[in-house]
């Protein structure tokens, strides 16, 4: 179904059998997997539902309500805490947020609840999932409504982050760089998130290298965005991360804060932050028919294989994963334009040639995926002190980026080895980019490959790796081909890594009205 | 030698030249470049000229400056703390093993606390290595167990004593509010209430460690950016060698 490329990608001579194989592949990987995931819960996946259905908020303690009450219904949770909570609505005449706070405050037990006629627990779950996916839906219109009024830049979008630690000052640093033409804020996250359980709760002013994700954050910097959206007459984007162990309720918060892009990966969390396998591809399938919904474009992070692997030699596995992903995303349901495949620029800048190779890998992964938002990474890697050629490195970076046609262009900073940016850093970075790709605009529709070219071969060569290797993962499952450290050299066993107590398998009548609706399977979705 | 004082040197002796890039939280116009040159004169810089300045939105203006630095400095007179060893390479570093210590080095290394960013520890000791150097995993004369990022102190210890590690190495990338300082000082303290200080080299690295650094905080040492592995292989085996003698001179005594 993918259509071939314009420009200078267009000019690879991919063989397109070796293509379509890669992706049946990819799907029969996926598939196998999927089964899994339909059969199991977690405790993440519970909380999310919770939070969709209206429940917010902290107790006494400083606990999250939907920890509360997914702590509470314990070993039931098979059940689905959605079966628990509509019960209990329909029990007591309360809406979800004051049964949340009952259970809090006055001792309420969800489980020792009387059971309800279950056809109208099972009808106010509907109900409230309906309630909820209007409230998405209304939020992705209107970031739609901004982008025909406002209008957008073109691509590759300049995409900036800001990591200051405190909410309030990313504002200022983010409004600034919208200003400076930056059309992507991502504001980093707190060192630590993805190994917590529970989504923080309020706005973050002394955060670690960045802010948590929390509701009142994303709340908080939404406002600012729009803010200086009307301002220019451009929409700017706002970014965060639906990973770690709280992906499918971030991708919640996010959906209802109206956020336009989440980090997300299928495997990321598993091979660079040990999280268990099983728990993090149950969790990222939720998290996307989420993001699906919201209109989220989604950023995978293959960059990451580059920074411990040798972006020469280690090229295919990136094209091997980003099939991968891209099957996961489409089995929950997103759009291929809602799929941002990532990438980087990690050659070493002493390599002969470097640059060609970078342009292979760029133009092969915008060839394979005609239709994403690809996300481009800059060079981290070989940063050093030297602020001076890191910028030459960005400039190359950038050439590549607009050459062939990326979508998402992560702007490397001068300072990248030295600190997180300075408000200056980004007006260097954004005025390179803006310097580059203006010069260069076209260049990829002017220029064609050599056939038979060493580009060419390259990109050819890193499709046949690719294919390859998905081939081996299939025949012996994702799951093993983790155990054996096949991506990125990490071994993880299925049975390993954090948070696998929260992996709960689905009971028999298993009720989730938000992911039933997300699915297709209830309401009017 | 005498050493006389000194300062930068642009394109002829002793003319001070620098450079320098900041911001202002200021609108962009006179006020602000008469601002940014005013603060140059207070950094002891002359001539102070804005070559560059542009407004970055929202109250900010960015300033590119040179001027004449008015300071000296006499680096005869400076006391420059930092790992004292000569530097060998791959096959030396093996060769060095294999006569002087006779049995293979074990090294535990990881990014300790909620730091992910494993970029300096798989330099160090991924078999790839860094800038054309080979990693630690490369050498035939170390065992090499790689945590990985946001490991417990605790788990570190525990594995460190369970393995009988003959050296530790720990990663702290992120440094924001000091994060790195609390938590490195904690893995020295465990090390020592287990009592194995004394039995591992304890070694830190990352962008804003230096050696003076790491020894107040308990390090035998601390290596900063560009250090390559063959830098660290030398510290540790050398070290391991000066201890294994001086346990040697102690029991003669």
């Amino acid at each position: 179904m993918t259509g071939r490329p314009g420009g200078l990608p267009g000019c690879l001579e991919l063989d397109p059998g070796l293509v379509r194989s890669a992706r049946e592949d990819a799907r029969v990987i996926v598939d196998e997997i999927m089964d899994y995931v339909r059969h199991h819960t977690t405790t993440s996946m519970e909380r999310a539902a919770l939070r969709l259905a209206g429940i917010n908020g902290v107790d006494g303690e400083g606990t999250p309500l939907p920890n509360r009450l997914v702590d509470q219904i314990g070993s039931e949770l098979g059940h689905g805490a959605s079966y628990w909570l509509f019960n209990a609505v329909a029990v007591t005449g309360r809406d979800p947020g004051e049964v949340a706070r009952a259970v809090a405050d006055e001792g309420l037990d969800l489980i020792r609840l009387p059971g309800a006629d279950p056809v109208k627990v099972r009808e106010l779950g509907r109900a409230a999932a309906r309630r909820a996916m209007d409230h998405i839906s209304s939020r992705r219109r209107e970031r739609e409504d901004f982008v025909d009024r406002l209008g957008e830049s073109p691509q590759p979008w300049l995409y900036v982050i800001v990591a200051t630690g405190n909410i309030h000052e990313d504002v200022v640093q983010a409004q600034s760089a919208a200003r400076m033409g930056a059309d992507v804020i991502a504001v980093i996250r707190s060192t630590g998130q993805s190994l917590l359980d529970y989504v923080p709760h309020g706005a973050t002013t002394e955060g670690y290298a960045g802010t948590y994700a929390t509701r009142e954050n994303f709340r908080i910097m939404r406002e600012a965005l729009d803010a200086v959206s009307e301002e220019l007459g451009r929409y700017v984007r706002q970014v965060n991360y639906a990973s770690g162990l709280c992906m499918p309720e971030i991708a919640a918060l996010g959906a209802m804060e109206r956020l336009d892009m989440m980090l997300n990966d299928a495997m990321y969390g598993i091979l660079f932050r040990d999280l268990s396998p099983r728990r993090t591809l149950v969790d990222q399938y939720l998290s996307r028919r989420i993001s699906a919904r919201a209109g989220h474009i989604i950023n995978t992070g293959e960059d990451n294989y580059l920074t411990t692997d040798d972006a020469y030699e280690a090229a295919h596995t990136v094209i091997a994963s980003q099939f991968i992903n891209e099957e996961f995303a489409l089995q929950a349901g997103l759009a291929r334009e809602q799929i941002g495949l990532g990438h980087a620029f990690q050659m070493d800048p002493d390599l002969t040639d470097g640059l060609l190779w970078e342009i292979a890998q760029a133009a092969l992964v915008r060839a394979l995926f005609p239709l994403s938002p690809i996300k481009f990474m800059p060079p981290t890697k070989y940063k050093t002190g030297n602020i001076f050629r890191s910028h030459l490195q960005d400039c190359l970076f950038n050439l590549v980026g607009v050459l062939t046609g990326q979508s998402i262009q992560l702007l490397g900073m001068p300072t990248e080895a030295i600190h997180t940016p300075f408000v200056a850093d980004r007006y260097l970075a954004l005025e390179n980019a803006r310097y580059v790709m203006n010069n260069a605009r076209d260049l990829g529709r002017e220029v064609v490959l050599r056939p038979g070219g060493r580009i060419q071969e390259r990109a050819v060569r890193v499709l046949e790796g690719a294919a390859g290797m998905l081939g081996e993962v299939r025949a012996i499952g994702l799951w093993e081909a983790l155990e054996q450290g096949m991506f990125a050299g990490v071994r993880r066993p299925r049975d390993g890594g954090k948070g696998l107590d929260g992996v709960v398998p689905r009971e028999p009548g298993y009720f989730n009205p938000f992911l039933a609706h997300l699915e297709g399977v209830e309401g009017d979705g | 030698m005498m050493v006389e004082d000194i300062r930068p040197y642009g394109d002829h002796p002793d003319d001070g030249a620098v450079q320098v890039a900041f911001t202002l939280p200021l609108k962009a116009g006179p006020q602000a470049a008469e601002a940014a040159r005013e603060l140059m004169r207070q950094m002891g810089i002359e001539d102070a000229q804005v070559v560059h300045s542009r407004d970055l939105g929202g109250d900010f203006t960015f300033f590119v400056g040179y001027g004449r630095c008015r300071h000296r400095v006499n680096p005869g007179a400076l006391e420059v703390p930092r790992v004292d060893l000569e530097v060998m390479d791959f096959r030396a570093v093996n060769q060095f093993v294999r006569e002087r210590l006779g049995r293979k080095v074990l090294l535990v290394g990881a990014c300790t606390g909620t730091d992910a960013h494993t970029v300096g520890l798989d330099a160090i000791l991924n078999m790839k290595g860094f800038a054309g150097h080979y990693g630690l995993e490369r050498y035939p004369e170390f065992r090499v167990i790689n945590l990985g990022s946001q490991v417990p102190n605790e788990v570190l210890v525990a594995r460190a004593v369970e393995e009988g590690a003959d050296a530790v190495l720990v990663s702290q990338v992120v440094t924001m509010r000091d994060v790195h300082l609390g938590n490195l000082t904690r893995l020295a303290e465990l090390l020592e209430a287990e009592g194995v200080r004394d039995r591992v080299v304890l070694v830190c690295g990352g962008p804003r460690i230096t050696h003076d650094l790491a020894v107040e905080l308990g390090y035998d040492a601390g290596f900063g950016p560009g250090t390559t592995p063959s830098l660290v292989a030398s510290y540790i085996v050398g070290e391991l060698d000066r201890r294994r003698v001086a346990g040697r001179l102690g029991e003669a005594r």
